[in-house]
């Protein structure tokens, strides 16, 4: 019943809230009569009378006021008030409106943007069973110097983990692996990416073939029978989604693989590049599969509930020393490390991540201070109204939502602009940044709608929330006192504007040296010495399978009758072999010993990177030859003993020494033999971000299947390089049509891959930068206008005893740098602290660099002082008598 | 004591329904019956009675109903509904502890 009642009178309230508006007034009008006809009765004359009522009635619109918000739906009716007057106020000063709504728009979208991503990146569990529980373990070794001790982990070591350690519930291994897939009824031949996994993978993952099975324990061995499993894109893209495929058989390599399984669509480990699985065991030969010192396998382990990571790995660590011990001349590392599988695979671009959202961040921070800087402008110009309106009774806090709602109508306005922003640019920024993991995992759901809410109620509380209050405190009715012709503005307020505008010039200046350091690395990766020519060179792999060409003979016959042709092209100027390019990777590295100075025991020290190369190699890339000589046809077949060294292997191995004639024994083809050092030559970068390291090239003429089958052309042409793809790609298909290429590339091409994702993500901080120096140049203006606007009548007065017009001028300046300088100070601080968070990805620059900060203090003052001078010869142009007219 | 004193915090709905407990009445009415029971002492305000009135009627503990008075003009009435006089009963119950444990202090000290 009262429920019925309660419901009845709040429909009332809200559809009829006219009429029952007017039942009001006429409630109180009667009562007012009533005390009217009272004193009438009393003797008072009808016009004492009516004023006697209304003094002891009081303030009839406060009462109806109060009474009316016992109503429901009131705070409805304040909110659609507020927001009347509130779009009416912006709509009078559009050009405000717009400004405030566009930067709101660009923080909010590049705030929610970034949150996208790193929501799916960082924070989205892996699409796999209880995935919290998964680590990664890899192998550590003591003395290494190289990398972050997270050393990939070797067939034997791996195997030994797993039969001997039962601290993890299970343990399963992949490898990173490549084939030329030629379909059994003569289709394109392409090369894919392809992974071994161990049979336990996808069952350890908590992943079900979506057809057919995942693979047996006994098709996890070398020598068994080859299957391989597809990726859903594989199956689609190349099968069209046929299910018949299952039990067919492709060719990779030229072997015949057959179909047992399909992946689902969500599996995507390690990477979208992936596009079929074969068993672990069979991307190896026997004896590699036992070995203990090749290391190329990723090891994921589940966790056995009830027993940490630690405790699991330290049992690992156990059985990883003995086999350290057993092997002592060989690379074994001592040691086992683990990490959770989800940092494991966002490891390169977790701190980017974060350093981008905390810019974005720091950029919607100066977009609220730059809106509540503009309020508090507009809400000067409107004291008097406030303080009226406080006066008659308007409660501070009726005042504060009114002033709220305003910055609340621009939040929400450009917070929609930046949501439909942000859902066009997270597609373009996840799609842009090359080698983001996860990526696919990345879309606006309900959880970013919310953030992007919260982000919008944030930033209207802090845009308006202190010009609010500040504008309707205790001071206000002071402003009613104030004599008509005040002189100068209230300084508490200039005072927290000036504050805000401090802040906001710190947060830039962080800003700017962050993107300033970033750029500088960026710049400084791009202009690095690769220490070969880079322009105008095109590369292009190819792999030749051993099955085909298993001998020798044939794999020399092969290269070089490709290059015979290749160097025949026009506008080719010289073509060579090499086994991976300057700036293209790590790819292979082999310990060695040199003789004479017998090493019993394996020392990581003799480590160099080694790669193989025809003899025209180094006078294509023109890397300097320094001693010695250069390869010729000679080194060729069982006559390969032979190797030339780069500069910082002759140094560092043969200091003070001349290594020509030296020997090292190094096991290149699979045992340990002696070769001979030939010769010296300049040294290359193998990644630009990395120093330069020691390197070892073996003669491709040797011939060996597997050491000397997988090559890349590279070839240095008079013009456009890549129109040379298409002709040597046919030279290709002419000696073999089944062999596909893959990765052509020019030089600046494998360069920019390296540095994509530090230019990415330098561009985006250097605009956020950017936009951020606008916006504090925006707010400098805008305060340092409205300060002279204050102060025209007292300049006038200045200016009319005599001051001069360049006093006044310097007056201004300064009371509009000050605030500048000041955070120019706190800024250079917090920029130290942010250089020092970011130092992990800076390449070659220091977090202190001198030519950043200074190039950034003068860019900020710059900005500043044109912020400043327009309002300042303004000033300094006043003319007194108008000013002392003016009101 | 020249003015009157001001109502004790919370009392005013106690007095409220009180007062419209026999009959309904309409502000005026409520505002003099008061002052007049009380001798004069408590004196409602407008600017309390209103809002009160307004949310006791939004909280259904009395119906308002627009008629006649005696003079021919239409007025709100208001009349206490069937969970009003429950309220009121135990509006009643606890200003009666309130007071006696008032009593008990003022008395016992």
């Amino acid at each position: 019943m009262r429920i019925l009642t309660r419901f009845r009178l709040s429909i009332l309230a809200l559809f009829r809230r006219q009429a029952e508006t007017a039942r009001l007034n006429q409630e109180l009008q009667f009562h007012l009569e009533k005390q009217v006809a009272e004193n009438i009765a009393r003797g008072l004359s009808p016009e004492e009378a009516r004023m006697a009522a209304m003094r002891l009635f009081g303030n009839q619109s406060l009462v109806r006021d109060q009474a009316r918000s016992t109503w429901s739906w009131n705070w409805l009716e304040n909110g659609l008030r507020d927001i009347r007057y509130g779009v009416r106020t912006l709509t009078r000063s559009p050009g405000f409106a717009l400004i405030s709504i566009l930067v709101m728009a660009l923080g909010i979208g590049a705030t929610t943007s970034l949150f996208t991503i790193v929501r799916a990146v960082l924070l989205k569990p892996l699409p796999f069973v209880e995935s919290d529980k998964l680590v990664a373990v890899y192998e550590h070794f003591r003395e290494s110097t190289d990398g972050d001790g997270f050393n990939v982990v070797s067939p034997g070591d791996f195997r030994d983990w797993r039969q001997q350690t039962h601290g993890f519930q299970d343990m399963a291994a992949w490898r990173d692996y490549g084939f030329n897939l030629t379909g059994a009824r003569q289709e394109f031949p392409e090369v894919v990416e392809a992974a071994g996994g161990s049979a336990n993978l996808l069952s350890l993952l908590g992943v079900q073939p979506v057809l057919g099975r995942a693979f047996a324990p006994d098709e996890d061995r070398p020598d068994a029978i080859h299957v391989v499993m597809l990726t859903w894109s594989l199956f689609q893209r190349r099968f069209s989604g046929d299910a018949s495929v299952i039990g067919t058989q492709i060719h990779l390599d030229s072997t015949a693989y057959t179909v047992v399984g399909v992946l689902p669509d969500s599996f995507t480990y390690p990477d979208p590049h992936i596009q079929l699985w074969v068993p672990y065991g069979q991307t190896f030969t026997p004896e590699v599969y036992a070995m203990h010192e090749s290391h190329m396998s990723h090891v994921i382990a589940r966790l056995r509930p009830g027993i940490s990571a630690a405790t699991a790995t330290k049992q690992v660590s156990a059985v990883q020393y003995q086999l350290h011990l057993a092997y002592p001349s060989k690379p074994v590392a001592e040691d086992a490390v683990f990490r959770p599988l989800i940092d494991d695979l966002v490891l390169d671009v977790k701190t980017p991540l974060i350093v981008l959202l905390c810019a974005v961040g720091c950029m919607l921070l100066i977009a609220c201070l730059n809106v509540s800087n503009l309020l508090v402008a507009r809400g000067a110009s409107r004291r008097k109204e406030v303080a009226v309106r406080g006066a008659l009774g308007g409660s501070r806090l009726t005042l504060i939502c009114e002033q709220m709602t305003e910055s609340l109508l621009i939040c929400v306005a450009g917070g929609s602009l930046g949501l439909l922003l942000s859902m066009l640019s997270t597609h373009w920024l996840a799609g842009n940044w090359r080698d983001l993991p996860r990526a696919e995992s990345i879309h606006v759901d309900g959880t970013v709608l919310a953030f992007s809410i919260l982000l919008v109620v944030f930033a209207a509380m802090l845009a308006g929330l202190l010009p609010a209050i500040s504008s309707t405190g205790k001071g206000v009715f002071a402003v009613l006192q104030e004599s008509s012709r005040s002189i100068g503005g209230s300084a508490a307020r200039s005072t927290l504007r000036k504050t805000m505008l401090t802040a906001e010039i710190s947060l830039t200046v962080i800003l700017l040296v962050s993107a300033g350091l970033l750029f500088k690395s960026f710049l400084h990766l791009r202009t690095a010495d690769l220490g070969c020519v880079t322009d105008h060179v095109l590369t292009i792999k190819y792999g030749l399978p051993e099955k085909q060409y298993d001998t020798r003979e044939k794999v020399i016959a092969f290269h070089e009758s490709l290059m015979e042709r290749v160097r025949r092209l026009p506008a080719v100027r010289g073509a060579a072999l090499v086994s991976t390019p300057p700036g293209a990777g790590w790819e292979s590295d082999d310990v060695f010993t040199t003789p004479g100075r017998p090493s019993t025991h394996f020392n990581l020290q003799y480590d160099a990177l080694q790669r193989t190369i025809d003899p025209e190699y180094f006078r294509v890339m023109q890397i300097p030859l320094i001693s010695g000589r250069f390869f010729t046809g000679q080194e060729r077949l069982t006559n390969d003993h032979y190797i030339i060294v780069s500069k910082k292997f002759a140094s560092q191995f043969f200091p003070g020494d001349n290594p020509i004639g030296r020997r090292i024994n190094v096991a290149w083809d699979r045992k340990p033999e002696d070769f001979e050092i030939l010769g010296v030559v300049g040294d290359t970068l193998y990644d630009v971000t990395q120093p330069v390291k020691a390197t070892m090239y073996f003669p491709i003429l040797s011939g060996i299947p597997d050491q000397a089958s997988g090559a890349t052309i590279v070839v240095r042409t008079a013009g456009d390089p890549l129109a040379l793809s298409v002709p040597i790609q046919q030279q290709v298909a002419a000696l073999d049509p089944t062999m596909p290429v893959y990765d052509v590339l020019t030089m600046e091409q494998i360069l920019g891959k390296n540095t994509a994702s530090q230019s990415f993500s330098a561009t985006l901080v250097l605009a956020f930068a950017g936009l951020s120096l606008l916006l504090a140049g925006v707010g400098l203006y805008g305060v340092l206008s409205y300060l002279v606007t204050q102060r025209v009548v007292e300049i006038g007065i200045r200016i009319a005893l005599g001051a001069q017009r360049s006093e006044v001028l310097r007056i201004v300046l300064l009371d509009g740098l000050r605030p500048v300088f000041i955070g120019l100070l706190v800024g250079l601080g917090g920029g130290a602290a942010a250089g020092a968070l970011i130092r992990s990805i800076l390449y070659g620059t220091s977090p202190f660099d001198p030519l950043v900060l200074v190039s950034i203090v003068a860019c900020l003052l710059l900005t500043a002082i044109l912020a400043c001078a327009v309002p300042a010869i303004r000033a300094s142009r006043i003319e007194p008598m108008q000013a002392l007219r003016m009101e | 004591m020249g003015k009157p004193s001001d109502l004790v915090q919370g009392t005013l709905d106690l007095l409220i329904l009180k007062t419209i407990m026999l009959e309904p009445k309409h502000g005026w009415a409520i505002a003099k019956r008061i002052q007049q029971i009380s001798n004069e002492v408590l004196q409602v305000q407008q600017g309390s009675l209103y809002p009160a009135l307004h949310r006791l009627e939004q909280q259904g503990w009395i119906r308002a109903k627009w008629s006649e008075t005696g003079s021919g003009r239409p007025a709100k009435f208001y009349s206490l509904t069937k969970a009003g006089r429950a309220q009121l009963e135990r509006e009643k119950e606890s200003w009666s502890r309130l007071s006696t444990a008032i009593n008990l202090v003022v008395e016992g000290v």
